[in-house]
């Protein structure tokens, strides 16, 4: 589920908040947005929604960050179900999926697309 | 009146080994039987064969095969300690020796057999005795209470077993053969004369060709033995083991056929010659031969129970091959070990200086083995069994299979040689094919396929050829199991734990670059983080690290179902003051935590979020609390038992080096969680033998187990050494760690581990003992630079503003709050509110 082309930028952060290969969380409004760096990779700057819909917490930022499937995804620290960074889709069930957002870095700012 | 079909009456004479197998296999049937049981002996069927084992502080119960109450839960009715007296055909009833009758519709005889004594004239005397019921052991124990020699008469298996205990009692032993040499129906001379030098190498006396005249009165000593050829041997107490000889009294006194060597005549359906009456076990003679072993016996009651249902089975009689240790000594015995059969070649290894004898017995034309002698070596027995069990055809060179080593090797018995019922393992009477049936059932491990047959898990001796049976059949498949840890890496953790050390790898970045590809996963990540801790010590949390641990390490806490964490602090051994109890108390109630005790005699506190664990564990750390590792792949908790401190039974300070074990560990990450546990002594309340390494304390020092484990298959831990002082034993967890650390899958137990490991307890006890693969001192140095560099991770993490930073929920608002987080109220304590309980609350909140 990809957000739409985004209109306004919020900045949520710097480079230095940033922790290589794992994620951070920032409130965004009433959204909680799991921020994910991932150096090795170009575009390096991922943000899904952090609700895990199938575990039911607010914790996906926490999970381990994997390429299984092709592209980046994340594997949720509850039960390990693995969403695309990429698309928000579930890798073990594609009838489920998270919210993708807009990231970017401005200058040393990390800014999420609203 | 209609008759009412009523159930068939079995009755059973003997409650030996055999005799309670009968019922045990009887019962299982599910036939519409009554049965009864009668036992001459005052307690149930117990282990006859481990009888020596009471003298190594096991008691009755401990060698108990049954008990009364597993009998009358059953519905079978016991009579013990009184004999019966006499069997009337015609009314089908038996009498007792105190006069009760029993009717039966079928009989079974199981009455065993007794200790042969010679009739010699001062044999009677009260200090002379005989070995073979746990009432005689009790005779034997009090009389070498009083004694300083001790002689048995008989040189046979249970003479030695009988000349071992008389030495763990403290005297000294003597072995008083008639034969001119020892364990004559099992060994040829040469394996004979091997077995005496080996023997009296540990002590004991050994005196062959002897024919006691007569006992008198010794001078100096309780008695004198006179032998024929007018020599003589000064001892205090004697113990008859010269033979036994078959119970069939009753069978005689009622006129049934008896064997020209005693025994009840049977059929191969285990008959008499009365229909109605069957005899099992050691009082029946088949083939005008009795069988002194248990699983003859066995298969004997098998059969005779298979004559009351529709699928009736016949015995032809039984293999006596055996392979056992005999005072610490190796022996096995094949078919014909002397030779005997016409035509028979042998083919002789004798070693004087490493003590080693081997024979085989082969027919005229080179191409079966008849039987074989193994003294002080029985790493061929396996392979040699399999050849005279299946008559597969020997080898050209047939020595070889005897001869050490050579260039080019010894020739293996190819797996796939042997037949379908081949039995691999015969603790378990496990056949090639149940292994093959599991196999194609879905087992591909080795582990895999002994939790499902139970191969293997015996005496282990089997081990070898069962893996080579497995790896073979997997092959054949085309199951080629792959034992890469995952997609990104091409090697098991065993493999990769050796590249980081070899090539000093500390980071994961570094390992991927050189050995994997990709990202990495869920799967790797850990692995890695771990082999780097498990070799470097660093922080967990530092930078390079950070984005490699799982769930729970990458918060140093226990992550919860709602994403709140749980809390625990190290309190080593379980023991813990008033202070610090009221500190815990104190950080519950502040930060209204739920807590609770652990199965690790510990304290767990629950629901706190991530923002405030830096704040409880300052207050923790403050109080002296540190880390309990309770999120890791790492040592657990070190339980105990009170002990000597308090305790009345305790033998050793339990507490203290169940302390002192938990501090020297904390903190070593590991392929899977640690858990050990120390008792104070033989009552276990510690449950030591439920852990990866256990100590239970004897008056002597500690017994170490290891490679058990609780959860969802629980593992018994198997005695490793006994014994120990305190420096050896934790010199030997030292390197018993280490070699788990270096050496097992990602994610194994011990005792998956030490199931998959080939050669199992024995070869693991050659590693860490006898330093067999010379790395102990490897092992050691790399337990010290863990223990060395040791710091709490909380306590390092709190000290650094850095490092807290992690634990924010939000980086770009600190002060808010994780909303769906929610609790209610249980039993006066907090708990995560439910999907339905969270609507109601957040209705009711967004009313207000």
């Amino acid at each position: 589920m990809k957000a739409l082309q985004a209109r306004q930028w919020q900045s949520v952060c710097t480079r230095a908040d940033l922790v290589a290969n794992a994620g951070i969380c920032a409130l965004v409004g009433d959204q909680q947005v799991a921020i994910f760096y991932l150096p090795r990779l170009s575009p390096s700057l991922y943000a899904i929604a952090n609700w895990d819909p199938i575990g039911r917490a607010n914790v996906l930022y926490r999970g381990l960050v994997t390429d299984i499937g092709g592209g980046p995804s994340v594997a949720s620290p509850l039960y390990k179900q693995h969403f695309s960074l990429v698309t928000g889709v579930c890798l073990e069930d594609d009838s489920v999926a998270v919210p993708v957002f807009e990231i970017a870095l401005d200058g040393d700012t990390v800014v999420i697309g609203g | 009146m209609a008759t009412q079909r009523s159930r068939q009456k079995i009755l059973v004479i003997g409650n030996g080994m055999v005799g309670h197998h009968y019922v045990d296999q009887l019962l299982q049937r599910q036939l519409d039987v009554e049965i009864t049981v009668l036992g001459a002996e005052p307690r149930p069927a117990y282990d006859r064969v481990h009888l020596s084992d009471f003298f190594a502080g096991k008691k009755p119960e401990d060698l108990a095969l049954t008990t009364r109450e597993f009998y009358a839960q059953h519905g079978v009715k016991a009579h013990f300690g009184d004999g019966v007296a006499r069997i009337d055909r015609d009314a089908k009833t038996v009498t007792t020796e105190a006069g009760l009758h029993y009717s039966y519709d079928k009989l079974v005889l199981a009455t065993g057999s007794y200790p042969f004594v010679p009739p010699i004239p001062g044999g009677e005397r009260d200090n002379c005795l005989t070995y073979r019921t746990i009432d005689d052991l009790g005779a034997i124990k009090a009389q070498a209470a009083k004694s300083r020699i001790g002689v048995v008469v008989g040189g046979g298996l249970l003479g030695l077993e009988c000349a071992n205990a008389l030495k763990n009692l403290g005297l000294e032993a003597h072995v008083v053969e008639f034969a001119p040499g020892l364990m004559g129906v099992q060994l040829d001379d040469g394996g004979s004369r091997m077995l005496r030098r080996k023997i009296e190498a540990l002590g004991v006396f050994v005196h062959t060709g002897k024919a006691t005249r007569e006992i008198v009165d010794g001078q100096g000593t309780r008695l004198r033995m006179n032998f024929a050829d007018d020599t003589h041997l000064d001892t205090d107490m004697i113990v008859f083991s010269a033979g036994i000889r078959p119970y069939d009294q009753l069978a005689r006194d009622c006129g049934l056929e008896v064997g020209a060597r005693g025994g009840v005549v049977v059929d191969y359906h285990c008959r008499t010659s009365d229909s109605d009456i069957y005899a099992i076990g050691e009082c029946a003679s088949f083939g005008n031969f009795i069988y002194g072993l248990v699983a003859p016996g066995y298969r004997m009651a098998e059969t005779a129970v298979s004559q009351l249902g529709e699928d009736k089975s016949a015995f032809h009689g039984a293999d006596m091959s055996t392979k056992l240790k005999l005072l610490g000594v190796d022996v096995g015995s094949i078919g014909d070990a002397h030779g005997r059969a016409a035509g028979a070649l042998s083919y002789v290894y004798c070693d004087e200086r490493d003590e080693i004898y081997k024979r085989i017995n082969v027919s005229a034309d080179g191409k079966t083995l008849l039987g074989a002698v193994l003294v002080g070596d029985c790493a061929a027995y396996d392979t040699l069994l399999q050849y005279f069990l299946n008559g597969i055809e020997l080898p050209e060179a047939p020595e070889s299979l005897i001869l050490p080593s050579i260039e080019g090797g010894a020739p293996q018995l190819g797996p796939a040689a042997l037949p379908l019922a081949a039995t691999l393992c015969s603790c378990h009477n496990v056949s090639k094919g149940a292994v093959i049936e599991a196999i194609d059932g879905g087992c591909c491990s080795l582990g895999e396929v002994k939790s499902a047959t139970r191969a293997s898990t015996g005496c282990g001796g089997c081990s070898a050829l069962l893996k080579s049976v497995v790896d073979y059949e997997l092959e054949a498949r085309g199951v080629s199991v792959d034992r890469s840890l995952c997609v990104h890496f091409a090697y098991t953790r065993q493999e990769l734990f050796h590249l980081c050390k070899v090539e000093q790898i500390k980071t994961f970045d570094q390992l991927l670059d050189k050995h994997g590809k990709g990202l990495g996963c869920e799967i790797c990540k850990p692995a890695a983080a771990s082999i780097l801790a498990s070799l470097w010590n660093d922080y967990v949390l530092e930078t390079p690290h950070v984005g490699l641990q799982d769930t729970n390490d990458t918060f140093l806490a226990n992550m919860q179902k709602d994403g709140t964490y749980s809390i625990v602090p190290r309190i080593a051994g379980g023991e813990i003051t008033p202070e610090k109890l009221v500190v815990l108390g104190q950080v519950g109630l502040k930060y209204n935590l739920y807590t609770k005790i652990t199965g690790g005699q510990r304290i767990d506190l629950f629901g706190a979020r991530v923002d405030q664990l830096p704040a409880i564990w300052k207050e923790l750390v403050a109080a002296g609390f540190e880390t309990g590792h309770a999120y890791g792949k790492a040592l657990r908790t070190v339980k105990s038992c009170v002990g000597s401190s308090w305790c009345r039974y305790g033998v050793q300070d339990s507490v203290a080096m169940a302390i002192h074990i938990e501090n020297r560990y904390k903190g070593l990450r590991s392929p899977h969680k640690l858990k050990s546990a120390v008792s104070g002594c033989t009552r276990e309340c510690a449950e030591a033998q439920s852990k990866d390494f256990g100590v239970i304390a004897t008056d002597r020092g500690w017994n170490l187990y290891v490679c058990g484990n609780g959860g969802m298959k629980p593992r018994h831990a198997d005695l490793f050494a006994t014994d120990l002082d305190d420096e050896t034993l934790i010199r030997y967890i030292d390197r018993f760690l280490m070699f788990y650390v270096a050496t097992a899958d990602r994610l194994q137990r011990t005792s998956v581990w030490l199931d998959n490991l080939e050669g199992g307890i024995d070869y693991l006890r050659q590693v860490v003992i006898d330093d067999s693969l010379g790395i102990c001192d490897e092992l050691e140095a790399r337990m010290a630079a863990v223990v060395g560099s040791y710091q709490c991770e909380w306590k390092t993490t709190i000290e650094s503003p850095e490092r807290l930073k992690r634990f924010r929920q939000f980086v770009n608002a600190p002060d808010a709050r994780d909303e769906t987080i929610v609790f209610v109220e249980e039993r006066g304590q907090i708990r995560p509110a439910n999907d339905e309980e969270r609507r109601e609350l957040i209705a009711v909140h967004q009313v207000a």
